[in-house]
């Protein structure tokens, strides 16, 4: 898979709160890294792309963050400022912030004109060659079908005009395995594994984007080998425990609790991590990320999760 | 647990007639919600139901909450007898169907039907309530007052999909309301001819055509055109579902695990509920180290085990009642110790989140992260029990 940081775009998803912002951040690191000028976009305005670089706030307008790494967080208003500018050339810059204001509401309510203002603006610095690498901190995956498609629901939707004629380079970008690809990110837990495998087949069947990687993150340690778990499960019976709790003292007996909790937790998850690779078709690989026990936040993460990635993606 | 010298969250369920489980996605909202419920069944009794949003597939098979939206079924006694519990009460569940509630709200006030079926059949309609005015959320308290209305229920637990944004659910009647009075559907509804007249309204549509083009534009304000002969109901409607969550007998239930950006939502949404006058009643923190975990002594035990494993009798001695090889028992008390320290950290990073989130409502009910995942009746109870305590008290 050393092919996933040689594109151009790529879109992290998954289920609220799994890592998406997390990984984004880690691939962003990991390239700029290697060298490539990247540009990582925060879509969902929550402002947590800019607590992993210890920024105070992000803005429409990239801030470089560290060398060959600028940081963006999306805004519709600003994408439809520097789209009347730029393409439709309209002069309109001091008027326009009412007007956004009231712009934002009818494309709340029109399919895909937010979508699309926000995915212009990607696909626009995918084409300009602004940078050799943009990652994207999308929407959670009950929307990013939504995101990723708006410039073909918008094709279908309108007949003909401005916003139609858009559609067709950003298709172009969109659908080219080659320059394109969208990252799933899970957690080895139900929910996020079957959203996973849905939002996979999903994308596959009604978009034209290529899903290029799946990353499990937050995976536990595995504590034994087979062997050494037989041997465990025979120090947790009585008379063991007795002697350990005779040299160590009574509260030995949590310690002990506390690893069958891991294992047992450990043991769930890798049945999930196991459906997950059955389902999934075969072209798309699963990189694990593992739980990081860590006081630390924000930068020391971000490095700390790329380190990880460096190991997965030769 | 719920400390049951004090108000606890039995005592809240018990006062309450409908409560709103809300919190960041993936922290048990949906599981603490159906707990909740079949407790308070089984142990306060009456009629309880719960409106589930995306119970986990197994937990909805074991409910009988198959894809039949909006109706709600009866979890039979059975169920409860085969889980090793009476229950005293009624346990109905059933499943929020946004596109259903959607069309309910259409055929309500809509004022003919001509006009019901133009929305109905509207292309754009499926695609605008899908999105706009935060339409899930809307729909699920509109269900909530329903339901209540209904009279049918003692108790309706209402389960919240999962929101980008906390506060959606709280503005969402508000917003539905504020959207038929907002001047930008009187401009959009304006005949579209007058409409490049009016003064105030032209820089918007030039813009907006040229960015959207006049046809598409024009295939919104028709739509609008329609959905404004409704504005009367969907306003009274909008209004009466908003003082419901002002209501005295509704109360909020934050749900929050002691990871940080889930803490940090929830004492936001603690704050914001106070702000609006919203009644929180109780905090859930789940998913924490069982209570055992977190005290000094037992990181100490990790240390002292670690020294036991160093010590080649103590080993040999272990192995023989183990029947183990004294090398493989060395390692395994090795590694129970080593890895102790990440339990260290876990537990050192929800200290300090739950003494933030602790005084943040009268009750507050702590759960454990349970061996497996809740997937039956039996799982709901158990965990039930350390929400409401299992029934002896
Ligand atoms: N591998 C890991 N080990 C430990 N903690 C992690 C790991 N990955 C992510 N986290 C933590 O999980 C939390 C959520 O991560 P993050 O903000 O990246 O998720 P997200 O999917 O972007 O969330 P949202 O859906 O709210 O945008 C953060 O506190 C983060 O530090
Ligand atoms: N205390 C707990 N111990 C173990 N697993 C839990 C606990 N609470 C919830 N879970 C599991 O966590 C997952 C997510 O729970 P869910 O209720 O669906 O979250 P939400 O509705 O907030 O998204 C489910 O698989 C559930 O079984
Ligand atoms: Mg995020
Ligand atoms: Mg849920």
């Amino acid at each position: 898979m050393s092919d996933l940081l040689d594109r151009q775009l790529l879109f992290v998803t998954g289920k609220g709160g799994v890592g998406k912002t997390t990984t984004a951040a880690a691939i962003a690191d990991l390239a700029a890294r290697r060298g490539k000028r990247t540009l990582v976009c925060e879509m969902d305005a929550k402002g947590a792309m800019a607590s992993m670089f210890e920024v105070s706030t992000l803005r429409f307008e990239p801030l470089e963050v560290q060398p060959h790494l600028w940081a963006m967080a999306m805004n519709t208003e600003d994408s439809l400022r520097e789209y009347l500018r730029v393409v439709a050339r309209i002069p309109l810059v001091g008027r326009i912030g009412p007007l956004a204001r009231t712009f934002d509401f009818v494309a709340d309510a029109a399919p895909g004109v937010k979508e699309i203002l926000a995915i212009g603006k990607i696909c626009f610095e995918v084409r300009e060659r602004h940078y050799d690498l943009v990652v994207v901190d999308a929407e959670a995956s009950g929307h990013i079908v939504a995101q990723i498609d708006a410039p073909r629901a918008i094709r279908e939707l309108v007949q003909v005009g401005p916003v139609r004629d858009q559609t067709e380079w950003m298709l172009s970008i969109l659908g080219d395995a080659q320059r394109t690809g969208l990252v799933v990110v899970t957690t080895p837990e139900e929910m996020p594994i079957t959203e996973t495998i849905e939002l996979v087949g999903k994308v596959q069947s009604t978009t034209e984007v290529d899903v290029a990687a799946v990353f499990a993150n937050r995976v536990l340690p595995q504590w034994f080998e087979p062997a050494e778990r037989a041997v465990f499960d025979r120090l947790c019976e009585p008379a063991p425990q007795a002697l350990l709790a005779e040299a160590v003292g009574a509260r030995v007996s949590s310690v002990f609790h506390a690893a069958r909790l891991a294992e047992s937790r450990r043991a769930i998850a890798t049945e999930y991590l196991a459906r997950l690779r059955e389902s999934l078709p075969v072209n798309v690989p699963v990189h694990e990320i593992p739980e990081l026990f860590t006081k630390a936040s924000g930068r020391r993460v971000v490095s700390l999760v790329a380190d990880q990635l460096r190991t997965e993606l030769p | 647990m719920a400390r049951s010298s004090k108000y606890s969250l039995a005592d809240l369920l018990s006062a309450k007639e409908m409560v709103v489980v809300c919190g960041s996605g993936g922290t048990g909202k949906t599981t603490v919600a159906a707990a909740m419920g079949a407790r308070a069944a089984a142990t306060l009794g009456g009629r309880v139901l719960v409106l589930t949003v995306d119970p986990a597939r197994r937990l909805a098979t074991a409910l009988g909450l198959g894809a039949v939206g909006n109706t709600a079924s009866q979890v039979p006694d059975t169920a409860f007898t085969e889980a090793g519990v009476e229950c005293r009460g009624e346990l109905w569940v059933a499943m929020l169907d946004t596109k259903a509630g959607w069309d309910d709200l259409i055929r309500r006030h809509a004022p003919d039907a001509t006009l019901r079926e133009q929305v109905l059949a509207n292309p754009l309609y499926r695609n605008i309530t899908g999105r706009f005015v935060n339409s899930h959320d809307y729909i699920a308290m509109e269900q909530l007052h329903d339901l209540h209305a209904s009279g049918r229920y003692d108790l309706v637990i209402i389960d919240t999909p999962p929101s980008r944004n906390a506060l959606d659910l709280l503005d969402a009647p508000g917003r539905m309301r504020e959207f038929f009075g907002s001047r930008l559907l009187k401009w959009l509804t304006v005949p579209y001819r007058s409409r490049l007249f009016t003064v105030a309204s032209k820089p918007f549509y030039q813009v907006a055509d040229r960015v959207l083009g006049s046809r598409f534009l024009q295939d919104i304000a028709e739509f609008f055109i329609l959905f404004q002969t409704m504005e009367a109901g969907f306003v009274q409607r909008a209004t009466e579902v908003e003082r419901l969550l002002t209501d005295d007998r509704t109360t909020f239930v934050v749900v929050s695990t002691l990871e940080a950006a889930p803490a940090r939502e929830a004492r936001f949404l603690a704050d914001e509920l106070r702000r609006r006058r919203m009644p929180l009643g109780a905090m859930v923190l789940n998913r924490t180290l069982p209570a055992g975990l977190r005290q000094p002594a037992v990181a100490k035990a990790a240390v002292k085990l670690r020294e036991v494993a160093a010590d080649a009798a103590a080993v040999r001695e272990l192995a023989k009642t183990a029947s183990s090889r004294p090398a493989q028992v060395r390692d395994v008390l090795v590694e129970v110790a080593d890895r102790f320290r990440d339990v260290t950290v876990v537990a050192g990073r929800e200290a300090e989140r739950r003494a933030e989130l602790e005084t943040a409502a009268p009750v507050t009910a702590v759960v454990p992260t349970l061996p497996s995942d809740v997937h039956d009746l039996a799982g709901l109870l158990a965990l039930g029990g350390h929400l409401l305590g299992n029934g002896s008290r």
